[in-house]
């Protein structure tokens, strides 16, 4: 009896500590496969349960170091080898063991061509198994950004996959669902315990595992609210204890709330409109036998006619960077002298369209996701606004994010609206994934409008291999100033996202917008 | 000489002594011209996107500080001016309120007068399916409707169709209501003489359905339109508000209600309090006409 009082007293103590985290978002989730969909979403909540082999240590002063993750150590042994020493002892949720057959599984999984996430190995030829814990990657040719890069290759277990028949990463574009997009067995600090799609994600704190929570969140709750109005709501009335894309009409009134805080931040993410530069006719608009994006001079009226410090002021309430380039300050490669755009001017951008041979302007549709960035919507709106004073008439197609990736991924659009955030804080990414000619794998994996420009491809292949930093800076400031130049897409500006808080909670702000749980303590009650 | 008549017919007097009745007709016949009238009246076409400025978006209302003579109700997110907006949207919400109590009131009369006149399995298999969908609420069954309509078409056909699929939506939501009235007036009227005369001398049935029996049961069919009007014009509004009914770039007054919505923390009131105030303004003397017409065609309460 005394026993068992003792051990519930106990339990009280401990649970006083532990804290629920209950976060909202915008988002839900596209897939729980992490190496199905590169989406910063799934992957601020897949990242608590599923590890790399490196990951960013908690960041000081804006800084991203990398640290050992599910690697303890490694060397470069040459230009092309990179020799991982595995963590010993580390389980997956389901309790088998963590090995280098893992890690080679992984490998050949995130490989394939169904899933989005090959940039985070790109240049790494193969993984070859040397001990049970030991691995040597084999890469192409130089990667200077390993490390980062792995960071999101992230290790499933190879005996669970293969008994849940999920060796194959799901085809999300064919709306395949498998074992593995809606289960989880990762070795991460949290466990992921159920998903109800568009209501909500729980986890909770993984005891077994290797590492030490900075923090005292035992539980989260993640709930996907699509209504800006409802989201904020449900900070104010106490439901949520965490926001972390505030709609920016909303931030100056909760900076006055006294229960609430705002960690202000710049996120890594671009916001910008692509166009299918590729077909010889588009398949969304009146221009029959000849594609208008192809002429430089309409992607530079698409340019001119946009307002960009319009739709800071009105549709961001401040809260963004106009952007004339395609990665965000804080990335590796942005200087501000090169991120510049032409001032809005309608008329100028009639001209150019009547010089292209279209007095008249002509018709596209736009499509544009509804739930996915800041504001998107209303850009979009906006956007179709600033482009009929130039003459063009542009009908907007606005759907859920959900229908809206399969639907560019199949090239079944003729623009579209995307936002590129970078994980690896290094421009390279951004240049590989949305310029590089498509050519499979990471090489122009999100380059949907499939731009191709030779000359871009060779600064681009010659970025990725380049070892000397000033040469490679140069590389970097060439590659984006050409595509700025060559207008190949509509940078529309850096987005802003601060996260608001109950004034209990405390957290590290991240700007790829991936909080982290382990970096989050609660104080006081709940 | 007509005018004359109709002054001193029933319906006028009991129109006559009620003022609320009256104000409510004169509200309506306001909402009804403004929407129509809306291209002559409105400064600004909101549908056009060249039209519009972004540069103007969230001003107050005239009397406001800050406010400006040419935005007399403020301007809204995309600087789109309120007044015209308000005239554009209820002409949009009017029209599609009218269109489906229209498609409901012929199907539903027609269905009630087959029931009730033929009887047999035909009016219970119909009768069944109006009880199972009674059982729903309207809203879900436009809901259900519109989904489909959505799952069928592409966004692109379905954003050029949404007025028809709404009207069809809301149309087929709302006909039981007008067949089970209907079909309970007809079962009393199939048997008095003047139905067994028609029928004696050799008309049709469909002729006696028409010419004999739908002209004594249509009383309380257009008392219960009136009402529905109203109803027609609430749904519009729920679906547009919960973004399934017409597209953001030309909104019903749901859809503006739903874009002010997301202003009422940061202080932008007026983006949704002023179509919400007309949404309740129109729906509520549609409705009063609705009751008073009630009241005056009931001969119990003369």
């Amino acid at each position: 009896m005394r026993q068992i009082l003792f051990a519930s007293l106990l339990a009280a103590a401990l649970s006083a500590q532990a804290a629920n985290l209950r976060w909202a978002a915008q988002n839900d989730v596209l897939s729980l496969d992490p190496h199905s969909q590169n989406h910063a979403t799934s992957n601020a909540i897949l990242q608590h349960a599923y590890e790399g082999l490196t990951r960013y240590g908690k960041p000081v002063g804006g800084e991203y170091k990398i640290e050992p993750a599910l690697a303890t150590s490694w060397k470069q042994t040459s230009e092309t080898q990179w020799r991982f020493n595995l963590r010993k002892g580390v389980k997956f949720h389901d309790g088998s063991p963590f090995t280098a057959d893992d890690v080679v599984f992984s490998f050949k999984r995130i490989q394939q061509p169904q899933g989005t996430m090959q940039i985070y190995v790109t240049g790494v030829k193969e993984v070859v198994k040397v001990d049970d814990y030991t691995v040597d990657f084999i890469l192409n040719g130089p990667v200077p950004i390993l490390l980062r890069n792995i960071r999101d290759f992230r290790i499933m277990s190879k005996s669970w996959s293969e008994k849940n028949r999920s060796q194959n990463v799901q085809d999300y574009a064919k709306k395949e669902e498998t074992y593995a997009s809606r289960n989880v067995n990762g070795t991460g600090p949290y466990i992921i315990k159920g998903w109800e799609p568009d209501k909500q994600i729980a986890m909770t704190q993984n005891k077994e595992w290797w590492g030490k929570l900075d923090g005292n969140v035992s539980d989260v709750v993640y709930t996907p609210i699509k209504s800006d109005a409802t989201r904020v709501s449900a900070l104010l009335s106490g439901d949520v204890d965490m926001v972390t894309d505030v709609p920016v009409q909303d931030v100056q009134r909760l900076r006055r709330e006294p229960k609430l805080k705002i960690l202000d931040g710049t996120e890594v993410r671009t916001i910008f409109i692509a166009m299918d530069q590729y077909r010889d006719e588009l398949v969304y608009s009146n221009v029959k036998g000849k594609n208008p994006f192809k002429d430089v001079r309409v992607r530079k009226a698409l340019n001119t006619a946009v307002d960009r410090e319009a739709i800071k002021r009105v549709v961001m309430r401040g809260l963004s960077i106009p952007a004339g380039i395609l990665v965000a300050p804080g990335v590796h490669g942005h200087t501000k002298d090169i991120d510049t755009f032409p001032k809005a001017d309608p008329a100028a951008a009639k001209k150019l369209l009547a010089e292209a041979g279209y007095p008249d302007g002509f018709e596209f549709t736009l499509d544009c996701p509804n739930n996915r960035y800041v504001n998107d919507e209303k850009i979009c709106q906006a956007l179709v606004g600033m482009w009929a004073k130039a003459g063009l008439r542009v009908k907007l197609n606005s759907m859920p994010f959900a229908n809206f990736i399969p639907k560019i991924l199949n090239f079944d659009s003729s623009a579209y609206m995307l936002g590129w955030g970078v994980a690896t804080y290094d421009a390279l990414y951004t240049l590989q994934s949305l310029v590089r000619t498509k050519t499979g794998g990471a090489e122009g994996s999100f380059n949907l409008g499939r731009v191709s420009d030779p000359k871009l491809d060779n600064v681009i292949d010659a970025i990725k291999i380049a070892t000397d930093p000033k040469a490679r800076d140069a590389l970097l400031r060439e590659g984006l100033v050409r595509t700025r130049d060559q207008f190949y897409y509509v940078p529309l500006h850096h987005q802003m996202r601060p996260w608001a808080m109950k004034k209990n909670v405390s957290t590290v702000y991240i700007a790829d917008d991936r909080p982290e749980a382990r970096f989050t303590r609660i104080e006081g009650g709940m | 000489m007509i005018l004359r008549r109709l002054w001193e017919h029933d319906l006028a007097w009991s129109f006559r002594r009620s003022p609320v009745t009256v104000v409510a007709a004169a509200l309506t016949l306001a909402c009804v011209l403004g929407a129509l009238l809306s291209p002559w009246l409105a400064p600004q076409n909101p549908f056009d996107p060249a039209a519009l400025d972004l540069n103007a978006a969230f001003k107050p209302p005239a009397w406001v500080a800050g406010g400006e003579r040419a935005y007399m109700l403020g301007s809204d997110n995309q600087g789109r001016d309120i007044l015209s907006t308000l005239l554009y949207g209820a002409r949009i919400s009017l029209g599609i309120g009218f269109a489906s109590v229209l498609l409901s009131l012929a199907l539903g009369v027609f269905l009630g007068l087959l029931a009730g006149y033929f009887g047999g399995r035909l009016d219970a298999v119909l009768m069944r399916v109006a009880d199972v969908q009674l059982s729903f609420p309207a809203i879900l069954i436009a809901l259900l409707i519109d989904g489909v309509a959505r799952a069928a078409l592409s966004p692109e056909r379905h954003d050029a169709l949404a007025i028809p699929v709404l009207i069809l939506s809301i149309g087929l939501s709302k006909w039981v209501d007008y067949a089970r009235t209907v079909r309970g007036s007809t079962l009393v009227e199939r048997g008095k003489e003047y139905v067994q005369a028609a029928r004696v001398i050799g008309r049709r049935p469909l002729a006696i359905l028409l010419g004999h029996v739908l002209p004594n049961v249509m009383g309380p069919v257009l008392v219960l339109a009136t009402i529905n009007v109203g109803v027609a014009i609430i749904i519009e509004a729920t679906l547009s508000f919960l973004g399934v009914g017409v597209p953001a770039t030309q909104p019903s007054l749901g859809t503006l209600i739903r874009i002010g919505n997301e202003f009422l923390y940061s202080g932008e009131w007026w983006i949704t309090v002023f179509p919400g105030a007309a949404l309740i303004v129109l729906v509520l003397s549609v409705n009063l006409l609705g009751d008073w017409l009630r009241d005056a065609l009931n001969p119990k309460l003369r």
